[in-house]
């Protein structure tokens, strides 16, 4: 046997077996020596497979930079930069997909962060223990849904919604007002970076609930309970007792959600209006990274175009994979607090 | 002292009031939450009754202005599902077998855990553009192989995932005890580890099976759509969610009426195997 390695107690089977005093009869080696074969070829199996999901992550990168460095090389850092979206001159520049992505993610946030921490007030101290169980089986059923039928919702039922009583409501509120004059200027279209983000902040409200419950329900109960003997209302308590315990959850959770909503991509093509230019008004059609690819890459001609759209994707790749490492290192922090 | 009283009891009712505000809050929050829910199935339920028929499940995908049904997309969908789960559950079992069994402990694992997580939450669509390269690129067409493909790379991630966490949830005891017997450790994992975690691990092939069944997203550009129907999958392949986005996308009336109908399919088959994946992990408790 080689060296002892770092080994759990279930590694020692095989060696205990083979070194008992006794001769082993012929045939009985033979039967054990094709059961270590078959154990280590198990092994060996499993250990490529394990090691395939990092094989997975480096060949999308690596796919993702060989299509998209015809694009980089032609337009280099002006890619982001610029605005210009041009098939018919493959004149090709980010900044109206990247803006989009940004705007409606944020927003999408703004809404459904405190929407889902006040669900989850609701559900963790509220709520009686018999409607629990079925609230918390609603609100996830929520996230099960599949994406592109929020994006049908949207387009025939909360686009039209909104341009005949919210947008209308909205231009005139604001209208005179001098800065918000301009979030909410134009024509009410229904679909637009509003309606977008309002999609993408029904469709992370469950991540954002069911993350956050979970790191709610961590808290000890004697802290809570000391707090409430000691005078302090739910709010107070959560406020001052759970929230700060749980925050890095929370946040995790947060930045988990935020890492749909950056990356969603059906939802927001049906309600986001292809638009690609930087609009100031949040009630204009505008374009996300994931629509723009959704909508042009079948038609996408020639290969400049093509590239411009795989090096979207990258950048699409880039952003989320930084917003979820942060996601799952500060969820990895709680477990291990848990311990 | 009596103004002491008053500023005290002036506070206390300060902190009740912003008390309550907050429960409200809080109650009409998670109202909202079930409301949209309630909004969104009943919306479904009601436009695509008036579209729903036999024909639906007998009939092909219609040109503008005829009648027809979603056959080919409804089969198209089944065959890539089958095909992504057949392909993605095993390397995910097995990859979630080595990081639970052989490299617990092993620096490697949690970078591949790690990985793992991040390719759980991924934006799908930049899976499309990856098989896209890999696959469609090279051989030059799109085709329902390509589409089964993305489906299992999405596969992949949930199944190492529940894998691993429900093998971490079996007893060492077990394990142990099978070990003092003199069962090889591979004999251990097939006959005790994975009996021990069958329930979990059927969960999360479930719910793996949920999640690629409404994806559109991947499938927009490897398996593209077909009008007609076709089992070959060195061609271009229909599926109900590239249909429901054509179709819905569309201006004719009939073709939208399908398009609910194609969504509401959609959306009962995953939301019934989210709930048959919760009885199944919750039975075992």
């Amino acid at each position: 046997m080689e060296p002892m390695e770092k080994r759990s107690v279930s590694d020692f089977a095989l060696p205990s077996a083979s070194s008992t005093t006794q001769p082993v009869p012929a045939s009985l080696a033979k039967a054990l020596s094709r059961l270590r074969v078959n154990d280590q070829v198990f092994h060996s199996i499993t250990r490529v497979a394990a090691f395939f999901v990092l094989i997975l992550l480096s060949a999308i990168i690596g796919s993702l930079i060989i299509g998209a460095a015809p694009a980089l090389q032609k337009f280099g850092f002006g890619f982001l930069t610029s605005e210009r979206w041009n098939p018919v001159t493959e004149n090709f520049g980010a900044m109206a997909p990247i803006y989009g992505t940004i705007v409606t993610s944020i927003i999408a946030m703004l809404i459904a962060v405190p929407f889902g921490l006040l669900i989850t007030l609701f559900l963790t101290e509220l709520c009686p223990m018999w409607l629990r169980r079925p609230i918390g089986i609603a609100i996830e059923l929520l996230a099960g849904i599949p994406s592109i039928i929020y994006g049908i919702w949207g387009l025939f039922v909360l686009a039209p919604f909104l341009q005949a009583h919210v947008q209308p409501f909205l231009i005139d509120l604001f209208g005179n007002i001098p800065v918000l004059k301009t979030l909410f200027a134009g024509p009410p279209y229904g679909i637009g970076i509003l309606t977008s983000s309002l999609i993408l902040a029904i469709m992370v409200l469950p991540f954002i609930t069911s993350i956050s419950r979970d790191v709610f329900e961590a808290v000890p109960p004697m802290l809570k309970e000391a707090a409430y003997g000691l005078g302090f209302t739910t709010w107070e308590v959560v406020r001052y007792v759970v929230l700060p315990y749980a925050r890095v959850g929370v946040i995790g959770g947060i930045m988990l959600g935020l890492g749909r909503a950056l990356g969603e991509t059906m939802a927001v093509t049906f309600v986001i209006g292809n638009a690609h230019k930087v609009s100031s008004s949040l009630l204009a059609p505008g374009t996300t990274i994931a629509s723009t690819i959704a909508n042009e890459f079948t038609e996408a001609v020639g290969e400049i175009y093509t590239s411009s759209l795989i090096a979207l994707g990258l950048l699409l790749f880039v952003i989320t994979f930084a917003v979820l490492a942060a996601a799952r290192y500060m969820l990895m922090q709680i477990e291990r607090r848990q311990g | 002292m009596s103004d002491a009283t008053a500023s005290m009891s002036g506070l206390y009712a300060g902190r009740r009031r912003r008390n309550a505000i907050v429960l409200t809050l809080s109650f009409t929050a998670t109202a909202i939450g079930l409301g949209i829910l309630v909004l969104i199935l009943g919306t479904l339920i009601v436009e695509s009754f008036r579209g729903l028929s036999m024909k639906v499940f007998t009939e092909m995908t219609p040109p503008p202005g005829a009648d027809g049904g979603l056959l080919n997309p409804i089969v198209g969908s089944l065959i890539m599902t089958v095909l992504g789960v057949f392909i993605g559950t095993p390397i995910g079992i097995l990859a979630g077998t080595y990081m639970a069994e052989y490299g617990r402990y092993n620096k490697v694992t949690h970078v591949i855990r790690f990985i793992n997580d991040i390719l759980l939450s991924a934006p799908s669509i930049i899976i499309g553009l990856f098989v896209y390269e890999l696959v469609v690129a090279p051989m030059g067409h799109f085709s329902g192989f390509a589409g089964s493909l993305a489906l299992a790379v999405l596969v992949i991630p949930v199944v190492v995932r529940t894998t691993e966490d429900m093998l971490m949830l079996v007893p060492r005891e077990l394990r142990e005890a099978s070990s003092a017997l003199g069962m090889p450790k591979a004999s251990m994992i097939g006959n005790i580890c994975y009996r021990a975690a069958r329930a979990g691990m059927i969960t999360g092939i479930l719910l793996a099976i949920a999640r690629i069944s409404g994806e559109t997203a991947p499938l927009l550009f490897t398996a593209l759509n077909n009008q007609f129907f076709s089992l070959n999958l060195n061609a271009p392949m229909a599926s109900l969610p590239a249909v429901i986005f054509q179709f819905a996308l569309s201006p004719y009336a009939d073709w939208q009426r399908l398009a609910w109908v194609g969504a509401m399919i959609i959306t009962f088959a995953v939301l019934g195997l989210s709930i048959l994946a919760r009885t199944f992990s919750g039975s075992r408790k």
